[in-house]
């Protein structure tokens, strides 16, 4: 079971946050405007990386907000986490932390 | 005495506390202190099983947790039964009940045995090959035969009736295994202040320090040693030790799964304690200490009941005073067998000879053995063994220089002791997803890099030598203490006093001369895989060692390969002429040992299970008898049954009262959300499909909502209570859902929007009175609400009293009835529900159920999602296509909506469906098809989503989604079932009033 800081709470259990998918995908603000392929790749294409993946969560059982974790998908590891609505924070050279 | 093969003295079992128990029926006696295992062999028992595949007698292997062999069920009845336990493993205690597996009549006498004689067609990859044809005898005759066959222990036949529970822990460092590392690891780490938790699988901590004798730490005897250690400990208040606690499991971020035995090895035990623990513990570091196995050496029938590993004889002889035989053989490749040989010559075993697989032994340990007056014979292997259900003889062969057998001797005794060394037990650090890297002196996998926050300390990473292992304990623990954020650091160095055993061994198959298709030499004993059913795989073409243990079975059973699955390798690996690291080795996963179900379920059971949610009428209705359904965790009145009554009359009895006169329905398990906020009409355009700025304060629209592919999420009926207010209600499933979805828009999208949610489904009960008499049960207990046509028309919403207490009255109808939705908050709904009940006697008001509600809405085509939708239908599909708002810019679905599948004439489509044969009751999921003599596999044009008999009608109706529906309706289709094809027609979905006038009233 994962440990997930949550920005608002602190470190908690992951049975208490659901998951979100993957973070920083933003609905596009004129959907209209978007031909078929762009809306079905808004809709259905994501990274899925081999490595850290910017997701979300939402700590459901506790405070119920969403933030953003990064967590590399290979060992786990949870890089960072952070508010919703904040940038991606960029990874330290070692992959291991942020540079902020 | 407790046998007559347990020693005078020595040991640390209590000689004078008896202990009786039965195995297989047979009493026996042990003493205090004793496993099944040590009991047994005190008696002179070694057979205690028989094989998963051949039903081979099998004997006691080993003295711990990687027992393969000797799997028991234990329990005195079938509450209390749990099969496949290692003997090895149990304590006994007064009145212990056993019984031996995998045989029939009985141990001695077993009818498996006669797949002995089919052992040609059960080979490797047996199931794929034989049981391909005929196709038909798969079902009927081959597979209830393997079932029959397969499997080792029984499942017991009643509810366990012991309890579970689960504790969640934290500490600084756990330290897994309470050997010689361990304990100097939780001594250092404990000693600059880190709390500690100290966990060991056995009753007694210490791990080998309990089964040396002369081995001296710091000038104290390794036994007086472990004991001012272990109270050293416990003394510590942040220590906890605990014992009889098996590490199963490492899940990410440090989180290890701890199974503690508590009442299994107590004669009585307070009934207030549960049978066994589920530690679920979070550390900030581990060490892991959990030691090496000795490696079984494999030959040609090796598998006979007195065939046991060396070390393990050690052990029932030094720790238990119980020697496994008489005259006894060693079958070595390392030195610690040679220590094995002279402790169990000290208990008064003859070693009858050691055959050293190695061509010039030398160093210490031979030197002794041989001055004890044994003879080595160097470069010699086992060429065969003898005996039933006993081994009786070994047949020895010498090794030549080019590696074949040479001549033969044949030597009688009544055991065989070998050891091919030892393998560190590294499947924690494999399950933590640890790198492993392999170390060609040791013939071992060892931890390479780590992914979690751990490190190794002992034999598990390759040190065997006692003083060495301590000083690496000290070392981890006080490293892991320091990393956990503790300052300081444990110098201690320990002095032993002991003589190396050295580090030599052997993985693979010995050399035996035989030919490996007609010998059988077992590697992996609980899945009865021998050294051919890996050549044959490799044979075949099999080169990976995950498709190898796929094929053969190797490493797959309960032991999870403890014992084997190094030899197994070792085998590849000669066979293929690559070296071990190139072939790999299987991933290790949880749980270490086999756990019991009842851990995971823990307090999880029964009423407990899940949780069950009741609404406030429930009461009422169970008194009134009606039956329940569970919707989701709800339990809802599924009917009311008068007595006499089924189903059916009940349900036809409620539908025409409430067609007639008036009915009521609980409606509390709705789900509702508040909306407020100055932009919560904004929040429901964007959310819903319809538009809602120019919804009045004070009535409703049914919504629709949609995922942002397109598909119908959700719907329910919507009140505006005010400009910024809205009292949205939802599908009883759907609530969490809908509030979760709209949650995330506003979160994550559309944070700038000026709105609040709040879920209030438990806080509303909600009672449907429906009917054409409702208005007239319902116009006296109002107050403050004017009900009339004119004042209150169909789909409005009006706040005042009822009964005197605050209520939204909803005018709303999902029955096609004339009809209300009375909202009160939940904890006068029953009050409330009782006094509609009383004033609708003189109407005849008739409560309804679920399945009423479904049939009435039915009839009127109303769609209940989840049932006319599966998460592939548009609103278009289902008959929804009026309530999208074409004027609105967005919504969530609306772009999706757009794409060309969407729109394509040949979607499935709602239609209402009518059997020719009107009494005729169509199934819901069955298929409609065009022809029904097309040959199979036919055309399938959609499924029947709702089927009902309506009794308003006097006739079936069903609702089916299909493709291009609605062009369809006036032709004729066809649903096809086993008895023969039902002729329908497609139909408008709406069966009764459709126009509507019963509710414009």
């Amino acid at each position: 079971m994962l440990l997930i800081t949550c920005p608002h709470c602190g470190p908690r259990a992951e049975l208490e946050f659901s998951y979100g998918g993957e973070a920083h995908i933003a609905r596009p603000v004129d959907p209209a405007s978007l031909d078929d392929d762009s809306w079905a790749v808004f809709l259905f294409e994501r990274s899925n990386p081999r490595g850290v993946h910017a997701e979300r969560w939402r700590h459901l059982h506790g405070c119920g907000r969403f933030f953003n974790v990064l967590r590399d998908t290979v060992s786990d590891t949870i890089v960072a986490s952070y508010p919703a609505g904040q940038p991606r924070p960029a990874l330290s050279p070692d992959g291991k932390g942020t540079t902020r | 005495m407790s046998g007559r093969f347990r020693t005078p003295s020595g040991g640390r079992v209590d000689r004078d506390k008896p202990v009786r128990f039965s195995f297989d029926g047979k009493s026996y006696q042990g003493v205090a202190g004793d496993t099944l295992a040590s009991a047994l062999l005190a008696n002179g028992v070694h057979l205690v099983g028989r094989s998963f595949k051949y039903h081979r007698p099998r004997g006691i292997v080993t003295a711990g947790s990687d027992e393969p062999n000797a799997l028991v069920g234990v329990g005195a009845d079938d509450a209390h039964y749990t099969p496949n336990m290692r003997a090895t493993q149990i304590e006994i205690h007064e009145g212990l009940v056993a019984e031996s597996q995998n045989r029939w009549p009985s141990l001695g006498f077993d009818v498996g045995a006669v797949n002995e004689v089919f052992a040609p067609f059960l080979s490797a990859g047996f199931y794929y090959k034989t049981f391909m044809w005929p196709p038909a005898a798969w079902k009927k005759i081959y597979e209830p035969l393997i079932r029959r066959a397969a499997g080792l222990g029984r499942a017991p036949a009643k509810p366990d009736t012991d309890r579970y529970t689960q504790v969640y822990a934290h500490c600084d460092v756990l330290v897994i295994g309470a050997g010689p590392a361990g304990l100097a690891a939780a001594l250092a780490a404990s000693a600059i202040g880190a709390k500690v938790f100290l966990c060991d699988e056995q009753a007694e901590m210490g791990g080998s320090l309990l089964s040396e004798k002369t081995t001296t730490i710091d000038g104290l005897l390794a036994d007086d040693w472990t004991a001012r250690t272990l109270a050293a400990l416990a003394a510590r208040a942040n220590v906890m030790l605990m014992p009889r606690t098996t590490a199963f499991g490492w899940y990410p971020h440090n989180f290890l799964g701890l199974c503690e035995r508590i009442t299994d090895h107590l004669a009585k035990a307070d009934p207030k304690l549960p049978r066994e623990r589920l530690w679920q513990v979070r550390a900030k570091e581990v060490v892991l200490a959990t030691g090496a196995l000795e490696r079984p050496l494999v030959f040609p029938d090796n598998d006979r009941p007195g065939i046991m590993m060396a070390e393990a004889a050690r052990i029932y002889a030094n720790r238990f005073g119980v020697v496994p035989g008489e005259t006894a053989v060693i079958f070595a490749a390392c030195d610690s067998a040679y220590r094995a040989a002279l402790d169990l010559k000290a208990a008064g075993v003859a070693v009858a000879a050691i055959a050293d697989l190695r061509t010039a032994p030398g160093g210490v340990w031979v030197d002794r053995a041989r001055a004890a007056g044994m003879e080595v014979r160097e470069a010699t292997v086992v060429t065969g063994t003898s005996g039933r259900l006993r081994i009786d003889s070994v047949n020895l062969g010498k090794l030549g220089t080019d590696g074949r057998v040479g001549s033969s001797e044949t030597i009688a005794c009544d055991l065989l002791l070998m050891s091919g060394g030892f393998t560190p037990s590294v499947h924690l650090f494999s399950q933590s997803r640890g790198k492993l890297v392999y170390d060609e002196a040791l013939r071992a996998f060892l931890p390479g890099t780590s992914v979690e926050r751990e490190r190794s300390v002992g034999a598990c990473r390759g040190i065997l030598d006692l003083e060495a292992v301590l000083n690496d304990g000290t070392v981890g623990g006080s490293g892991a203490a320091q990393a956990a954020g503790f300052a300081g650091a444990a110098n201690r160095a320990f002095a032993v006093d002991s003589d190396s055993v050295g580090s030599d061994g052997f993985i693979g198959v010995t050399p035996h001369g035989g030919d490996p298709s007609r010998t059988r030499a077992w590697i992996d004993f609980q899945n009865d895989v021998t050294e051919n059913d890996v050549r044959l795989a490799i044979r075949e073409g099999f080169r990976s060692i995950e498709h190898v243990k796929r094929y053969t079975t190797t490493g797959m059973a309960t032991d999870q390969g403890k014992t084997s699955n190094m030899n197994a390798l070792g085998l590849v690996s000669q066979t293929l002429e690559i070296p071990v690291p190139r072939v790999g080795l299987t991933t290790f996963r949880p749980p270490y040992t086999p756990m019991t179900f009842g851990i995971f379920a823990g307090q999880s059971r029964g009423e407990l299970f899940d949780p069950l949610r009741e609404t406030p009428i429930h009461e009422w209705a169970a008194a009134q008898g009606a039956v329940f359904e569970d919707v989701g965790l709800w339990r809802r009145a599924h009917y009311f049954p008068q007595p006499g009554e089924d189903m059916h009359a009940a349900v036809a009895r409620e539908c025409k009262a409430t067609r007639q006169a008036v009915g009521i329905f609980d409606g509390s398990t709705l789900g509702k959300i508040e909306v407020v906020g100055k932009d919560a009409a904004e929040l429901l355009n964007r959310i819903y499909t319809n538009a809602w700025t120019r919804l009045e304060p004070g009535r409703l629209r049914y919504g629709v909502m949609l995922r942002e592919e397109g598909f119908v999420m959700d719907d329910g009926v919507v009140a505006r209570m005010a400009p910024d207010r809205f009292h949205i209600t939802t599908t009883t499933g759907g609530a969490s859902r809908v509030l979760a979805m709209m949650e995330d828009y506003i979160q994550t999208e559309w944070p700038d929007l000026d709105v609040w949610l709040t879920s209030t489904t438990e806080e509303w009960a909600v009672i449907a009175v429906q009917g054409p008499l409702s208005r007239k049960v319902l116009e006296p207990l109002v107050e403050g609400i004017d009900l009339s046509r004119e004042a209150m028309p169909h789909m409005s919403v009006r706040e005042g009293k009822i009964c005197g207490v605050p209520t939204r009255l909803f005018r709303v109808s999902f029955t096609g009835e004339l009809g209300f939705e009375v909202n009160v908050p939940a904890g006068y709904g029953r009050a409330v529900w009782e006094a509609i009940f009383t004033a609708g006697q003189a109407y005849g008001i008739t409560p309804y159920g679920t399945e009423t509600m479904h049939v009435l809405r039915a009839e009127k085509g109303f769609i209940i999602v989840g049932q006319e939708t599966d998460g592939t239908v548009t609103p278009d599909d289902c008959g929804l296509g009026w309530a999208i708002g074409k004027a609105k810019k967005d919504f969530v679905g609306k772009r999706s909506l757009a794409r060309p599948a969407m729109t394509a004439g040949d979607r499935k489509q709602l239609v209402g469906l009518l059997t020719v044969d009107p009494k005729t009751v169509l199934e819901v999921g069955a298929q409609v098809v065009a022809d029904p003599d097309q040959p199979i596999p036919m055309t399938m044009l959609g499924h029947v989503t709702s089927s009902y008999w309506s009794a308003t009608l006097d006739r079936s109706i069903a609702l089916a989604l299909v493709r291009g529906g609605r062009a369809r309706i006036g032709t004729r289709l066809s649903v096809p079932m086993p008895d023969g094809p039902i002729a329908v027609q497609p139909v408008e979905p709406v069966f009764y009033d459709s126009k509507g006038a019963r509710l414009d009233v």
